[in-house]
């Protein structure tokens, strides 16, 4: 089936409109296999006949499903070894500064079915001793409320269980029931979840650490630069952005920089000074 | 170990349409690979040709995966090669068993590139166990 221009600019509108995400000529390929599975569910001819039925006065909870199918959800455990090998370094780096305040809140904005935020956790309890008398708070976000979801139910597939995932891992944090691997209590109980938009207000009070890792590669430059500008709100002076390893701030924001010596790391570039000073330099 | 270093990899199982399956998701992930379709052929190639890693089947005739294990450590090799467990088996015992017998790894079939480059980034890190080593 060909997908005519006409429908892929009718869901290309959709997406953006309540995502801000647009539907670049690259993610074209995948569209006909997302919405396979509504095509068959509701008996809907083709994406073209999909497209016509968008319009439909009652077609809220159809659009709903569309936008839900459209969202690319892919993630695994650790993903990017590297980078999550440089996170202890960074935890530990932001302990050091914290004078008697023992707090650490962790942000995985667009969290999708949780794996990223679960890594997270895991890491920090490998090291068990150093954080035992920390608050840790976790939080994971998605604009998606169906991987929510699935990422409070910590429930995986085998597929997705060993994606990334030691056995160690595995065997410690996980229970095998009819190969479905399930988060034990004491992981699942560390994480929060809630859905949200990235292009949105962020979650009240500053975070230490923040993974937005592969969700700017969906938007176009000026939501780049929106929610660029959401995290650096979102962010503790102190405090360190991930990003997906072929994702830059640059062209989008001033107010990161690299963090030197480590992989796909910003933090908040030193404050320029204010406007008042800056011409009195000028003219000295 | 640094990723530069892990080149070669041994894939031991009895089924030809694995090996060939494997051998080439190795291939894209720049290993040279070897095969063997059972655990003395493989033992065989051990004593001329230490690989980085190898990608073990738990049932093979002639000589199992636990077998191998545990001839491959009489060899008292000078460079012990990273061992990715390759099964079928997906019961925590099964994997509580290869773990304890010397693998450092475990994947359970069927998989994917991304999962096996996943679980080769693991043991070249040398996480073992779930711990960084």
């Amino acid at each position: 089936m060909t997908i005519a221009p006409s429908t892929m600019r009718i869901l290309s509108s959709l997406l953006e409109a309540r995502t801000g995400q647009c539907l670049s000529e690259g993610r074209h390929w995948r569209v006909e296999m997302a919405l396979n599975p509504i095509l068959k569910k509701r008996g809907i001819e083709d994406c073209n006949a999909l497209a016509a039925s968008l319009a439909a006065p009652d077609a809220r909870r159809l659009s709903d499903e569309t936008v839900e199918a459209l969202l690319n959800n892919e993630t695994y455990f650790f993903r990017d070894h590297d980078a999550f090998a440089d996170l202890p370094r960074v935890f530990e780096a932001i302990a050091a500064n914290r004078k008697g305040r023992k707090t650490l809140r962790i942000w995985s904005a667009g969290c999708s079915t949780g794996q990223e935020i679960y890594s997270v956790a895991m890491q920090l309890r490998d090291d068990e001793r150093r954080w035992r008398d920390w608050s840790i708070e976790l939080l994971g976000t998605d604009i998606s409320q169906s991987v929510i979801d699935r990422a409070k139910r910590a429930d995986f597939s085998q597929f997705e269980i060993q994606r990334g995932l030691a056995a160690g891992h595995m065997l410690r944090w996980f229970e095998n029931s009819d190969g479905r691997w399930q988060a034990r209590d004491t992981l699942r109980d560390m994480v929060h979840f809630r859905r949200h938009n990235v292009l949105d207000v962020p979650p009240p009070g500053q975070f230490d650490v923040i993974l937005c890792r592969n969700v700017m590669l969906y938007f176009p430059g000026i939501n780049r630069a929106k929610a660029l500008a959401n995290l650096a709100r979102a962010l503790a002076p102190d405090g360190a952005l991930m990003l997906g390893a072929g994702e830059t701030v640059l062209g989008y924001s001033d107010r990161f920089e690299i963090l030197p010596g480590v992989r796909s790391l910003y933090r908040l570039a030193a404050a320029e000074p204010p406007q008042i000073l800056r011409v009195a330099a000028a003219g000295s | 170990m640094g990723a530069s270093f892990v080149k070669k990899c041994l894939v031991v199982d009895d089924s030809k349409v694995i090996r060939k399956v494997a051998c080439h998701m190795l291939e894209t992930l720049d290993f040279s690979v070897v095969e063997a379709d059972h655990g003395g052929e493989a033992l065989e190639r051990l004593k001329t040709d230490i690989p980085d890693v190898v990608l073990l089947d738990w049932n093979m005739p002639v000589m199992d995966g636990m077998e191998f294990l545990d001839a491959m450590k009489a060899l008292a090799l000078e460079t012990r090669p990273k061992v990715i467990f390759c099964t079928t088996e997906n019961d925590v015992d099964h994997i509580r068993r290869a773990m304890a017998a010397g693998a450092d790894e475990y994947i359970m079939k069927p998989f994917d590139r991304e999962t096996l480059q996943s679980k080769i980034e693991i043991v070249q890190a040398g996480a073992v166990n779930g711990q960084s080593a």
